[in-house]
């Protein structure tokens, strides 16, 4: 268990309540800290990274929306883009702030808004400086895939560096590269190729080094020399270059900044920055309905627990309920603003129905979940399922008949074929698994990023890069953007580009997109 | 844990961000700006305006994927009715069904319509008349005079009372007044009452009296030292000290003239507002030291104040040399044109005292045209009484146009115009040639 060096307030000045009314102040926050880290660490038995809490603005508030909560960031017309948006949303009040924005980095930084009540400053405690914390502190996507330690530092770096480029470069060249390289961000994510964890520091040093080296060796006479000399040795060989490209490659990224013949090494480290930036950000869709589902049990269980043992009054917990049951509200599929899942809802609902499981199991449970019904140990059980599962796996292994029933889960059947669409699992008895099955396909990653690869280059002709999509079932690419982002990775390759979509079963070609080289 | 306050941090973190965008999607929010200038009054404008612009200019395209055809699983929540077989009617296209499958649906493609900014003033303005440019004004910048503006040089000893600097001066008083040991004037006033108290006492004992000839002595000497020791010397007296700084400065005036006359309808008068009003907003905008001045005329001139130009009702008859003549003198007594650069913008229906028009042209050919830099004219068109074409005052000016370059002269029929020809007449281009 972490050791939390807390300011002052001694934990023995246990009952009694922390506050009344409102209002709070930084004694307060400390002492609700104090008692919520109590009941965190000793009855939820949590590991969290260090907290720090910052107190901020509502204006300061849609700046953290605008970067993800991260707090530097490079300047980009995108960021300004999002920012306008939310800026517009709040004022016309379309939009309401959320009460808290929380941060997966080391020290774990909790952004709090200033217009919260004490009672709610206490409960957005409980929610993200342990429940996410703990989240991802002990995720295995988040262990695996994110180095929460260096990811401020990286950032720090990149706006150094980003604004450097800017200088000396100019904006429009910078630009021109973060444009397309934001483009491809989504396809600059190792997702199979080993879960190598991403040493940020050594990146940063890594960097410099090579730009000294570079700036170390620049001779402007190379510049003069005929180019095409090394061209002509590469004959047959083109089985073998591929291979040194490592095609095929799924991360656009990192193959434009390993191989794209055009770009300058400034313009390589832009590339790498975005890559970066998005690999931390990977894990976090994945793991989103579990990570609102923990953080809300854990509010849940604390704020319950500061009640019964005196130290929040009625009124208080009333505003707790009151908070969460419109958090976890989950309108039904008629009832307008979209059919998606409520990710805090179902999230909070599996992680209550798991205790149920563990504690009081029916029949069925024992039936459905033979492992775990009532093995007593709820707490442990959710630990475990914290760890080491995802949305999906989550899902699959833990979406119980009950939580089916409760939610009236149903699945339709759309085939653009029929001029109808198709009921064909209800929540009884034949439909359970089938239910369970689809839902966890929707979070299955595979749903949601496009599987795109790099296949090869003709080496040989024009240097042309193809790319290979391979649909799912009556899902092409939208076609628009596609060009538009082809004419992006034209514009980094340097040269032609074509992309095809195949079937992924058959093999044929369902469609075809090409860009040329800009310029 | 730590608690970290970030209220008081710098605000504002996202201004340079937003800037890159308004920059990025520079030509759809002019033209987003124009649309709303020409729509409305421009003195609603450029007060926390909101703008549409089409969001082409700001798209992130990506790769994704969009359901078109095949078969999907939708699971969703809230089943009342349905049991297993059941067949639904299928929504309207688009309509419902969405948003199943995170990141798939309810982007297609072209994502928001538009985009709404809210402009400051000042960025709408500066959207507004980006390239425009008083015409030739750089002409005579180097032969202007150089303005005297006074700045701020440290203290000194002497000076006006105005530029007392209290604070100082008082600071020197007490750090003096506590060196040379000048008593406080309780001081006296206490020992004068023990004095008296002493006085007083009857019979008065031996110890008694030589307090009281110690008090006097002490009283002396404090009512000396009271008055040989001022409360504020000359010497703790400092004032603020101001150098005259030459300043160039461009010195510009322009010259509104607007015919009020009944034959301008009301339709007429508010176009031809509108156009000073625009004219007015940037000359402010654009040139901080541009004097203006409204002369209005129907069968006389007068010159007013801005209120009275845009706001107050006046008609009667119309003699254009009248106005002419009036701004002619003001020009000579107030803006020799050695000195000054001097632009005029007439608006008028073109309706003139047919006597006059030979008047009008000779005034303007001979004695105004050499001495300013730019004659902008509008004619409001459309009115009833003439017919549309040719007034005698456009076919008068239009031959003096042809002479001389810095006469411009347009025609406006509609609000929607009001802009394009100021446009026309401001743009850059007009001096570029030379730049």
């Amino acid at each position: 268990m972490d050791q939390i060096v807390s300011g002052g307030g001694s934990p023995a000045r246990s009952g009694g309540l922390l506050y009344s009314g409102n209002d709070w102040n930084f004694q307060i926050i400390r002492d609700c800290y104090d008692a919520i880290e109590e009941i965190a660490t000793r009855e939820l038995g949590l590991e969290i990274y260090t907290n720090r809490v910052e107190i901020i603005t509502s204006e300061q508030m849609l700046d953290v929306y605008t970067a993800h909560g991260m707090p530097v960031g490079y300047k980009h017309w995108s960021f300004g883009k999002r920012f306008i948006g939310h800026e517009n949303a709040y004022r016309r009040g379309l939009m309401g702030l959320a009460y808290e924005v929380v941060i997966n980095s080391d020290p774990c930084i909790s952004y709090l808004m200033e217009e919260n009540s004490a009672t709610m400053q206490a409960l957005v405690i409980a929610h993200a400086a342990f429940g996410h914390n703990h989240f991802f502190r002990n995720n295995r996507l988040f262990r695996e895939w994110t180095d929460p330690s260096d990811i401020l530092d990286y950032l720090e770096f990149a706006r150094g560096y980003i604004a450097r480029c800017e200088e000396r470069h100019g904006l429009r060249a910078v630009e021109r590269v973060l444009d397309a390289a934001h483009a491809l961000q989504n396809q600059g994510v190792n997702r199979h190729s080993g879960a190598r964890k991403l040493d940020l520091k050594a990146e940063q040093q890594r960097a410099k080094e090579r730009r000294a080296y570079e700036d170390s060796v620049f001779n402007d006479l190379w510049r003069t020399l005929p180019t095409e000399a090394g061209d002509a040795a590469g004959t047959a060989e083109g089985a073998h270059a591929r291979r040194l490209l490592g095609l095929p490659e799924e991360n656009l990224l990192y193959f434009l900044e390993k191989n794209a013949p055009r770009l300058a090494p400034w313009e390589r480290e832009i590339i790498r920055i975005v890559r970066m930036i998005a690999q931390y950000f990977y894990p976090q869709p994945q793991v989103k309905m579990m990570n609102e589902g923990c953080a809300t049990w854990v509010h849940v269980y604390i704020m319950r627990r500061l009640h019964e043992l005196g130290r929040i009054d009625d009124a208080a917990y009333l505003e707790v309920i009151h908070s969460t049951s419109n958090v976890i509200n989950q309108p039904g599929f008629d009832a307008g603003g979209g059919a998606s899942f409520n990710p805090y809802a179902l999230g909070y609902a599996m992680m209550t129905d798991i205790v149920r499981i563990c504690t009081e199991p029916t029949a069925e449970d024992r039936e459905w979940f033979p492992d775990i019904a009532g093995n007593g140990d709820a707490i442990g059980t959710l630990r475990h399922a914290w760890a080491e599962y995802r949305d999906e796996s989550f899902i699959q292994q833990f979406l119980s008949p009950k939580v089916i029933r409760d939610f009236r889960m149903f699945r339709l059947n759309d085939d653009t074929a029929q001029p109808y669409l198709l009921v064909d699992a209800i929540h009884d008895e034949a439909g359970y698994r089938d239910i369970r099955r689809s839902l966890a396909r929707v979070y299955d990653p595979g749903t949601f990023y496009t599987e795109i690869e790099i296949v090869d280059v003709d080496l040989l002709g024009d240097r042309t890069l193809k790319l290979e999509h391979r649909t799912r079932a009556g899902q092409l690419l939208q076609a628009g953007d596609t060009r538009q982002t082809l004419d992006y990775l034209a514009s980094l390759w340097g040269y032609g580009v074509v992309l095809n979509e195949v079937d992924a079963q058959t093999g044929t070609v369902l469609a075809t997109h090409s860009a040329g080289p800009s310029q | 844990m730590d608690i970290i306050d970030r209220r008081p941090n710098p605000h504002g973190k996202n201004l340079e961000n937003r800037r890159r965008v308004l920059q990025r999607a520079r030509s759809a929010v002019q033209t987003a700006v124009r649309d709303a200038v020409a729509r409305g009054r421009i003195r609603e404008v450029g007060q926390g305006n909101a703008v549409s612009v089409p969001s082409d200019s700001l798209h992130e395209p990506s790769l994704h994927r969009v359901f078109s055809e095949g078969v999907r699983e939708i699971v969703l929540t809230g089943n009342r009715e349905f049991s297993r077989g059941d067949r639904l009617q299928r929504p309207p296209s688009g309509a419902g069904g969405q948003g199943s499958g995170a990141g798939q649906a309810g982007e297609s493609g072209g994502g928001e319509d538009s985009f709404r900014f809210v402009l400051s003033r000042d960025e709408f303005l500066d959207l507004f008349f980006d390239d425009l440019e008083l015409p030739d004004l750089l002409k005579r910048e180097i032969s202007t005079t150089e303005n005297g503006v006074p700045a701020r040089s440290g203290l000194s000893n002497e000076g006006a009372p105005s530029h007392l600097d209290l604070g100082r001066t008082m600071r020197r008083s007490i750090a003096r007044r506590l060196g040379l040991g000048r008593p406080k004037p309780a001081e006296l006033q206490e020992v004068e009452e023990r004095i008296a108290e002493l006085e007083a006492l009857r019979p008065a004992s031996a110890e008694d009296l030589e307090e009281l000839e110690g008090l006097r002595e002490r009283r002396g000497t404090l009512r000396q030292r009271l008055a040989r020791i001022p409360w504020v010397d000359p010497v703790d007296l400092r004032f603020r000290r101001y150098t005259i700084m030459p300043q160039p400065a461009t010195r510009a005036v322009m010259f509104c003239i607007m015919d009020v006359s009944g034959s301008m309808t009301e339709r007429m008068k508010d176009l031809a507002k509108q156009f000073f009003l625009l004219l007015h907003v940037f000359l402010e905008r654009r040139y901080k030291k541009v004097e203006i001045v409204f002369i209005r005329h129907a069968e006389s001139a007068e010159e007013v104040d801005e209120d009275a130009f845009f706001h107050d009702p006046r008609t009667g008859g119309t003699i254009v040399s009248s106005a002419l003549e009036l701004m002619h003198t003001i020009q000579r007594e107030r803006f020799p044109s050695a000195n000054w650069n001097i632009y005029v913008a007439q608006a008028s229906d073109g309706d003139n005292a047919s006597s006059d028009t030979m008047r009008t042209a000779s005034l303007l050919r001979d004695d105004i045209l050499p001495a300013v830099q730019y004659y902008a004219y509008i004619e409001i068109t459309g009115s009833g009484a003439v017919i549309r074409g040719e007034t005698d005052l456009w076919r008068s000016y239009r031959a003096i146009a042809d002479e001389n370059d810095h006469l411009a002269i347009r025609q406006v029929g509609d609000r929607k115009e009001i802009f394009p020809v100021f446009r026309d007449l401001f743009s850059r281009q007009h001096h570029s040639a030379e730049a």
